[in-house]
């Protein structure tokens, strides 16, 4: 059952990924030039619809499907660099704060405490309201809200990992700091922190949905899924399928994402289980 | 003899209600008269602790699906109560001490409140509280009136192991199982407790059921043990019987590796090979691939059969025979 | 003992408000042309000398945060730039209790029904029952609360008409803003109920407690669910900081007139004076969730009453 969840949920990701690829290669509309005679055309099984725009089309006549493809890609990019920006920059620091110790571990951490308990959307928003909306703002603004957790989860692992014996060994041999924790600490903590990443991946879809929602994330006319709902939001009485299908699509990414998350958590390091994401 | 207080059937116990689920418990019948104490010797994963649990129908919900037989208690099968007289016979009639005094108190609630709510249950009980003093004081903890506020984390093991068997007395059972109560105490702690305990039965009339892994525990608490190996017994008998006459080549291996005081310390003898896992149990005598005596005939079912009054031994080859 | 550590935190609550201070000073001063958006495009050279005097923009900055610093402690944010140039912490203070009411509402009521539903598949463990709650769980951690909202709205308020589209009023406006809000944090309790309900119902104190013939409800309500309650109370403050968080955008969907959309507003409109007072407001808010989240710990977990 658990088994067979996890399969689907990764199936679901490969072909996420897939389509963000090339998806976009294959679709017969352009996502951003749409047909004002097929404005708010609904889904092709909906009286009035036609297999033209398999899942309708939205105010300005642009097809649904295809910018759904389109923003699969927006989302897979900005959910690659935050965390390859935040993975790398909060592993630095809790790497480095942890094998540190004493008082600039304290210091360090104060401030990812500090990092930690910030109302996450309201720094994003100020700062994005503040630099104006484009890809590479939220892709910075995403990393600096969520840097803090692998540095967290990377200073406790490697609090735990400092003091075994081949580290130890390590060290009495003469090997530089930089090359212990290049060594062997770092692969010791990876696992802990690639769950830390994937159980993020949902994190970072629904959060930069929700700044494109509130107009300073991915500006228009790109179709990320979040600025897609929020197009919608005004038909919904009229033509629910414009903010309804690119909702679906976060909800079943970021579902199979947390199933592998739960997953990976259950089986690298079961005394994470149960806990929420951010 | 008069009749029992407990007396068991054919007790089988599956992991599950199929036929083809492991087996942990397997066609165990014994019977213990009231006031007796009742020694229950195995390895790990013998199913000891199983069948202490299924006396009180506490075994997890598979295991307790997976159960046939019968346990008599006073003349009602504790199989078919109902929910209501299950919840009055637990703790009232039969009560038991697990091994792990640290884990067994609730560490949110005082003990006091832990105490008073299995002391509510007797309706005699008018002065909860006093109540509550005397069972500490029975168990001989210092100044009980103040300690009824203390909590778990505040007390050593051997004063939680002392309060547990004060809460499992609460509502004078009288019959107590004991799933090695010493086992995680101190050597000192432990030859101390079992003094207590045998006090508290004294004072209570009560039946035990004593399961340990240590044969001297048994000598000094037992009149009688039965020796568990692979989910069957293989021997029982009265104490003295089982240690100057053993008969079963396990019991033998097992007194063997007793360190004992009266001896020069020689190198202890071992039992070669490890016991089966619950999934991997030979067929015949369970013991047969780890005994000396083995023969072809070993790898069939042997009978448990009575060789000396009260003691009995499922053995094709049983060792030694006269005293 | 405790006073040790409360005094602890509230040293820290403190650096933790003034170092934010200082990040909103600083974010607020770095961007756009507060001036020019004062005084509008028809404005004179000499308009804009005097109010660069007016609001100590000729000052370094050290002496402009000084400045700030101190007009805050005695509630002084300045005034909103948008029409009827309300003071700021006014417009803040008189948008809070429609937040704090839409939170405590979501947060009770995601707590009851999260805890319910943790208990219950715990005790259900493996069968259909747990496998629907897990489900429910899992939907609530990865809905997106923007796209909820709008889906309640348009089946539940629309199609069928049960209850209000939005807008702050009486009992029935609360259910589908607080539904939205609480749906991530219900699903979050759920779970973290569930596995420490397991680990409880496995312990060798719920054994003991079943041995005293005690009914099964007390034993699961009163000896395990108490201990499963203390990692959830360790995670109050993180739920509230969700619930705060989540208004933003939730009192956007829904009009809720909280300072989630005041903030969303201020910020669009950069109305600096506003976003100051809010982000301060909020802060102080996290701040306090998390002492009452410390207090609370003391209260049900007899053994960090003796930590230091």
């Amino acid at each position: 059952m658990r088994d067979l969840a996890f399969r689907v949920a990764v199936a679901l990701l490969v072909v996420f990924v897939v389509v963000a690829l090339i998806g976009p290669y294959f679709m017969e509309h352009d996502p951003l030039r749409g047909s004002l005679r097929a404005r708010l055309d609904p889904p092709a099984w909906l009286p009035g619809g036609t297999w033209d725009y398999p899942l309708g089309t939205d105010r300005l006549g642009r097809d649904i499907l295809s910018r759904i493809v389109s923003g699969a890609r927006i989302s897979l990019a900005v959910c690659a660099l935050v965390i390859a920006i935040a993975g790398t920059v909060g592993t630095v620091v809790g790497t480095f704060s942890g094998y540190m110790g004493g008082m600039t571990d304290r210091v360090i951490m104060r401030v990812v405490d500090l990092a930690l308990s910030f109302p996450v959307i309201l720094l994003a928003l100020l700062l994005g309201a503040i630099s104006g909306p484009s890809f590479a703002n939220i892709v910075i603004v995403i990393s600096l809200v969520l840097w803090s957790q692998y540095a967290r989860m990377a200073r406790g692992e490697t609090l735990r990992v400092k003091n075994e014996d081949y580290v130890d060994l390590a060290r009495t041999s003469g090997l530089g700091h930089a090359r212990i924790i290049s060594r062997h600490i770092l692969p010791n903590i990876a696992p802990s922190l690639i769950v830390v990443a994937t159980l993020q991946v949902g994190v970072v879809i629904v959060l930069e949905a929700s700044l494109s929602f509130l107009g300073v994330g991915v500006p228009p006319p790109n179709p990320s899924w979040g600025s897609m709902v929020s197009e919608g939001r005004s038909y919904v009485v009229t033509a629910w399928w414009v903010a309804m299908f690119p909702g679906l699509a976060i909800l079943f990414v970021v579902m199979a994402v947390n199933i592998v998350g739960d997953h990976l958590t259950d089986r690298l390091n079961p005394a994470l289980r149960g806990r929420g994401g951010a | 003899m008069s009749v029992p207080l407990l007396s068991i059937r054919d007790l089988t116990v599956r992991v599950g209600p199929s036929q083809n689920a492991p087996v942990i418990i397997e066609d165990v019948s014994l019977d213990l008269q009231p006031g007796e104490t009742l020694g229950l010797v195995g390895e790990s994963g013998s199913g000891k602790s199983t069948l202490g649990m299924s006396i009180l129908r506490l075994a997890a919900p598979p295991l307790d699906k997976g159960t046939s037989g019968s346990i008599i208690y006073k003349g009602r099968d504790v199989r078919k109560l109902s929910n209501r007289n299950l919840h009055t016979l637990r703790g009232g009639e039969i009560s038991m001490i697990l091994q792990d005094p640290m884990a067994s108190l609730n560490p949110v609630f005082s003990i006091g409140a832990q105490l008073k709510e299995a002391l509510r249950r007797v309706p005699s009980h008018r002065d909860l509280d006093g109540a509550a003093a005397n069972a500490l004081a029975e168990v001989k903890i210092p100044s009980p009136r103040s300690r009824l506020k203390s909590y778990p984390h505040q007390m050593s093991g051997g004063m939680r192991q002392r309060i547990v068997s004060a809460i499992a007395l609460a509502q004078t059972p009288e019959l107590l199982i004991c799933d090695e109560p010493t086992t995680s105490l101190d050597v000192t702690i432990q030859y101390q407790f079992l003094e207590l305990l045998a006090e508290l039965q004294k004072a209570h009339h009560m039946a035990m059921l004593f399961i340990t892994h240590d044969f001297g525990v048994v000598a000094k608490t037992c009149d009688r043990v039965a020796i568990m190996y692979a989910g069957q017994i293989v021997e029982t008998g009265p104490v003295r019987e089982i240690f100057h006459n053993p008969r079963h080549w396990y019991t033998r291996a097992l007194l063997a590796s007793v360190p004992r005081t009266d001896e020069k310390p020689a190198r202890l003898p071992q039992i070669t090979g490890a016991p089966p896992s619950v999934t991997r149990r030979p067929s015949g005598c369970r013991f047969h691939p780890r005994c000396e005596a083995a023969s072809a005939l070993c790898s069939t079912e042997p009978k448990f059969e009575i060789v000396a009054e009260g003691h009995a031994l499922r053995c094709f080859h049983p060792a030694g025979g006269g005293a | 003992m405790p006073a040790k550590l409360i005094l602890i935190r509230l040293v820290e609550a403190f650096f933790a408000l003034l170092l934010m201070s200082l990040v909103v000073f600083l974010l607020s001063r770095i961007t756009g042309d507060p001036v020019a958006l004062l005084l509008g495009d028809n404005a004179t050279e000499a308009d804009k000398v005097a109010m660069i005097r007016e609001l100590g923009l000729d000052q370094s900055l050290a002496a402009q945060y000084w400045h700030f610093l101190a007009n805050a402690l005695q509630g002084d944010f300045g005034r909103s730039v948008a029409a009827g140039r309300e003071p700021a912490l006014d417009l803040v203070l008189s948008r809070l209790p429609a937040s704090l009411s839409l939170a405590a509402v979501a947060l009770a009521s995601t707590m009851l029904v999260g805890i319910v539903l943790g208990v219950l598949a715990a005790v259900t463990h493996g069968t259909a029952a747990d496998v629907g709650i897990r489900l429910i769980a899992l939907i609530g951690q990865s809905v997106p609360s923007f796209w909820l909202g709008i889906v309640l709205i348009y089946l539940v308020a629309v199609q069928w008409g049960l209850l209000p589209t939005s807008g702050y009023g009486g009992p029935a406006h609360y259910v589908l803003p607080a539904a939205t809000l609480g749906l991530f944090t219900l699903a979050a309790i759920t779970r973290l109920v569930r596995a420490s309900m397991l680990d409880a119902l496995g312990s060798e104190y719920v054994k003991l407690a079943r041995i005293k013939g005690i009914s099964e409800a007390a034993v699961i309500w009163r000896h395990a669910l108490s201990n499963s309650l203390i990692p959830v109370v360790t995670f109050m403050g993180t739920f509230f900081a969700t619930m705060i968080t989540g208004a933003v955008v939730v009192e956007t969907v829904f009009a809720w007139p909280g300072i989630g959309r005041l903030a969303y507003e201020s910020i669009l409109s950069r109305d600096f004076p506003v976003i100051q007072a809010v982000v301060l407001v909020i802060t102080a808010l996290f701040i306090l969730a998390n002492l009452l989240v410390d207090f609370l710990y003391l209260a049900i977990d007899p053994r960090m009453r003796e930590k230091g």
